[in-house]
């Protein structure tokens, strides 16, 4: 049984290279920044064991995570690699990581804020603070939709510039 | 979502797993995920319960999906397909779990497209036919809202898998009941056309309600969201003697029926195909 040394080396490589996948519906964000990449390690026999979690139950780029992961790490030269689904704790948006706020900024789509905590109660009065416009700034925006083309995003609009905008939301 | 990306994943022929989210053969959602159910655990009546809820689900969202191309404005299209999809990622999970816990070893598939209305176990509220947008939020509303409750019971459930798929619902549900609650309040609050529709909404499905209580009794907090929306919707929820029967004991409408026919079609056409 090999240990420590060499073995702890290539668990860093691979988790490495397992990071550095992009997500299929965000690819400006990699499965690192998204928070879906829980854990990378290598077992004796050399195996690199990657656990990903999705991130909605009904997420259609989960089969597709699993095989660009796989595909990286056999190109990378991991011919053994196994690819392991992580139910527990569920996804939330706050483990998208501070470098991902910044580069979905970039790219016009407005970062979450804090996921809500425990049982979230109906309320029926508009009290949801304004999402700032990812391209000027600005807090006069509106919702249009609270579903986007990913269950993750919503559609919202800035009254001061006019842009439509995606907007990740808390969850 | 890259275009490019996309695109290419279509054009590769999908000789391993790399396919994209249509038609069936699906790899296992719950792949890699332990899967042994705990000592002191009926694996029965957790195979049963997994069942149930996914009945629920699989037949809801084939409801909904049913809006795409005929909702009133293509934002609502999107967000009725979104839950749908939702809805199918916890069914699929489901049934594989239930495959697991019966010892069958049933894949998704064989749950979804290989069963016969009889064998499905969902409350007939969610097989109705859903011709008025009114009637498709109030629905949508009352499933959400007990499935909401429910899965925040289930979340402590002794099978692991179970509760990780009902902590992973509850934040899914919770934005699906908004998106109920607040278009039963514009629409109940809206014109006389709207309140009258919603009102009927309510007629209809009201003698369903009954079905949904059984295993955990979440019937206060069903009642308390359904009391907070008709309130400031203006309207009232009325009361009516429960319909006899039960779709959990395979008792249906006759809608369900040809809601299969056409969910299982192809499937049974070319049993084994992928695509
Ligand atoms: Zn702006």
């Amino acid at each position: 049984m090999v240990t420590g040394g060499p073995a702890l080396l290539d668990a860093h490589r691979a988790r490495h290279v397992a990071e550095q996948v992009p997500d299929p519906e965000l690819p400006m964000l990699t499965l690192a920044d998204l928070g879906v990449l829980r854990d990378v390690e290598v077992t004796v026999d050399g195996t690199v064991v990657a656990s990903l979690t999705p991130t909605y139950s009904g997420c259609p780029a989960m089969a597709e995570m699993r095989a660009d992961v796989a595909a990286r790490l056999r190109d990378a030269g991991y011919p053994r690699v196994e690819i392991r689904t992580v139910l527990d704790p569920p996804w939330t948006s706050d483990w998208i990581t501070e470098s991902g706020r910044l580069k979905l900024a970039e790219h016009g789509i407005a970062p979450p804020g804090a996921a809500p905590r425990g049982p979230v109660s109906l309320v029926l009065s508009p009290t949801r603070p304004a999402v700032p416009c990812p391209r000027c700034g600005s807090a006069d925006t509106e919702e249009t939709s609270r579903f986007a083309a990913t269950s993750c995003k919503a559609l919202w609009r800035c009254r001061a510039c006019r842009e439509p905008f995606e907007y990740v939301k808390e969850i | 979502m890259s275009d490019d990306h996309v695109y290419l994943t279509l054009a590769e022929g999908h000789e391993d797993d790399t396919r994209w989210a249509y038609g069936t053969g699906f790899e296992d959602p719950l792949h890699g995920v332990d899967t042994t159910v705990p000592e002191g655990v009926d694996a029965e009546a957790l195979a049963a319960e997994c069942v149930a809820l996914a009945d629920d689900a699989l037949v809801s969202a084939q409801r909904l999906a049913e809006w795409v191309t005929r909702a009133p404005e293509l934002e609502e299209e999107v967000a009725l397909a979104n839950i749908g999809l939702d809805l199918l990622g916890q069914a699929r999970l489901l049934y594989s779990r239930a495959g697991q816990a019966d010892g069958t070893g049933r894949d998704e598939d064989a749950y979804a497209y290989f069963r016969d209305a009889e064998d499905f176990r969902n409350v007939r509220l969610a097989e109705l036919p859903g011709g008025d947008f009114a009637f498709a939020v109030v629905r949508l509303l009352v499933l959400s809202s007990w499935r909401l409750a429910h899965f925040r019971r289930l979340e402590a459930h002794p099978d692991p898998v179970l509760a990780a798929v009902a902590a992973k619902g509850v934040k899914e549900l919770t934005y699906h009941r908004q998106y109920a609650a607040e278009w039963c309040v514009r629409l109940g609050d809206g014109t006389d056309e709207s309140h009258r529709r919603m009102r009927a909404a309510l007629d209809e499905a009201a003698p369903y309600l009954g079905e949904l209580h059984t295993a955990y009794d979440v019937r206060d907090e069903v009642a308390e969201d359904l009391r907070q929306v008709t309130e400031a919707a203006g309207l009232t929820l009325p009361v009516h003697r429960p319909l006899p029967g039960s779709g959990r004991a395979g008792e249906h409408t006759e809608h369900l029926a040809p809601l299969l026919t056409e969910l299982q079609g192809v499937a049974r056409a070319h049993p084994g195909a992928t695509w």
